[in-house]
């Protein structure tokens, strides 16, 4: 079956793909609420629990006005009774016009869209791919930084198991971004990533010292959580899980238009004095993924940035 | 000459030379030989100038295609091929690797969804040279020599 208008990865868009998106999803910021979906039936299937996600998802569908099927735990559905992934996506299909789906398995979300004819959009599968949270994070430097051309991007943490720092690298590959990465040396960018940079012309530098300094000459400071479960070995996660934890005193060199993301949630990286700093905006950052999930939505769906611009169904 | 002795010539068909031994049944495997009804021949430990041993393999009245024969080279990229007609050498082939190996090989990763549904792998050929491919699915890049035939 031939590969329909899914979002598996948002590694091949082209740059004026990308744009075309953040275009959408300025779009339903300026008017979130309509009736453009009406009619339709979104299924969210979570194969593994991630709330954030599927709210975000789930409200992204009612804003516009779509219906909403499907499960928030796995063990309400088959699967557990061993039917295969292949049959609840083709039973689901006869339901809904586009699956959301999150799963613990990599590349389950690649097989899913070829055995329907129905749009998939990945809401995760295992560590590999999260292309809605990276079009929240393409969305949020846009945003904030009025461009996505010729930016320093700090990213701070976990670089080797965080998906979300290895998929932001990829999109912004068009834009000429120099990266950073600060990572202790149990957690560094991976060298299949490094060998993609140097492919592809990206800039980069490393760290292994997280400090006022080095996050100084920042326009975009992305911190990631140390993720416990990502780790087989738990002494290793011990070890390193407090080294890189960002303070408001480490933010007195900052650019003024440095903004702190985090995919959230976190933990202990980010401590609580630097929430109410102007340079905090993960907060903001989630929102943005209402816009961004109700553009890829509308995208594979086939309805256009023109048909959005003039929807006559936008709610007061 | 001592070839010729050990594994008897062929009037038509496929001649697979210089197969390490240990891959011999490998080869076996992924042609399928055992489902032929012509008559093969396995020459296992022969003595080999260039390899020390190596095993001959000669199906009779068996022609495959440049994609089947092209397979082997994920297990065995060295071997050379002859195509014989009228006992004698028509044509003589190497194995090329293709871009994709479809069903070929396992994927290494114990948490891609290949390895935990009824599915075929496919994977894409990244550096042929050393061996290095891409799971469609998992998006994993891994060695040829890391991986088990399917």
């Amino acid at each position: 079956m031939s590969e329909n208008r899914s979002v598996i990865t948002l590694a091949h868009l082209t740059k004026e793909k990308i744009e075309y998106l953040l275009q959408m999803a300025a779009e339903f910021e300026k008017h979130p609420n309509r009736k453009i979906l009406d009619g339709k039936v979104v299924a969210t299937l979570f194969f593994e629990p991630s709330t954030r996600t599927r709210l975000s998802f789930e409200t992204a569908a009612n804003r516009l006005g779509a219906r909403v099927i499907g499960f928030a735990d796995p063990k309400i559905t088959s699967g557990t009774k061993g039917e295969s992934l292949k049959d609840t996506i083709k039973m689901v299909s006869n339901y809904a016009d586009v699956i959301v789906m999150r799963h613990y398995l990599e590349g389950a979300a690649r097989y899913a869209s070829e055995v329907t004819s129905i749009p998939i959009i990945n809401a995760g599968d295992g560590s590999n791919q999260h292309p809605s949270q990276t079009m929240l994070d393409l969305y949020s430097i846009y945003k904030t930084q009025k461009t996505l051309y010729n930016l320093n991007i700090h990213l701070v943490g976990d670089l080797k198991y965080g998906r979300t720092v290895h998929s932001l690298l990829m999109a912004m590959r068009h834009f000429n971004p120099t990266f950073h990465f600060i990572a202790p040396k149990e957690l560094e960018m991976p060298t299949e990533y490094k060998m993609y940079c140097h492919n592809n012309n990206i800039k980069f530098k490393e760290y292994k010292e997280f400090s006022e300094d080095t996050i100084s000459n920042a326009d975009i400071l992305y911190m990631t959580r140390v993720q416990k479960e990502r780790f087989t070995d738990l002494m290793e996660y011990e070890r390193v899980k407090d080294l890189y934890i960002l303070n408001n005193s480490m933010l007195g060199k900052a650019k003024e238009n440095l903004k702190i993301l985090h995919p959230l949630p976190r933990i202990n990286e980010i401590a609580a004095d630097v929430d109410d700093n102007p340079h905090a905006y993960y907060f903001q950052q989630a929102q943005n993924g209402l816009y961004a999930r109700q553009a890829l939505i509308c995208d594979v769906l086939n309805i256009t940035l023109q048909d959005i611009i003039n929807d006559k169904t936008i709610l007061s | 000459m001592k070839k010729q002795l050990l594994v008897s010539a062929l009037e038509n068909g496929t001649v697979i030379d210089h197969i390490p031994c240990d891959k011999t049944m490998d080869i076996v495997n992924l042609l399928k030989i055992y489902e032929t009804d012509t008559t093969a021949m396995i020459g296992y430990n022969l003595d080999s100038k260039k390899m020390g041993k190596k095993t001959i393999i000669k199906i009779a009245d068996k022609f495959f295609t440049d994609d089947e024969l092209n397979q082997l080279s994920v297990i065995a990229p060295d071997v050379s091929l002859c195509i014989i007609k009228d006992f004698e050498v028509v044509e003589k082939k190497q194995v090329i690797m293709p871009s994709e190996l479809a069903n070929l090989v396992k994927c290494a990763n114990p948490k891609c969804i290949t390895n935990n549904e009824p599915m075929k792998t496919l994977f894409h050929v990244i550096n042929s040279e050393q061996g290095i491919i891409k799971c469609h699915y998992c998006e994993k890049e891994q060695n040829l020599a890391d991986v088990k035939i399917k």
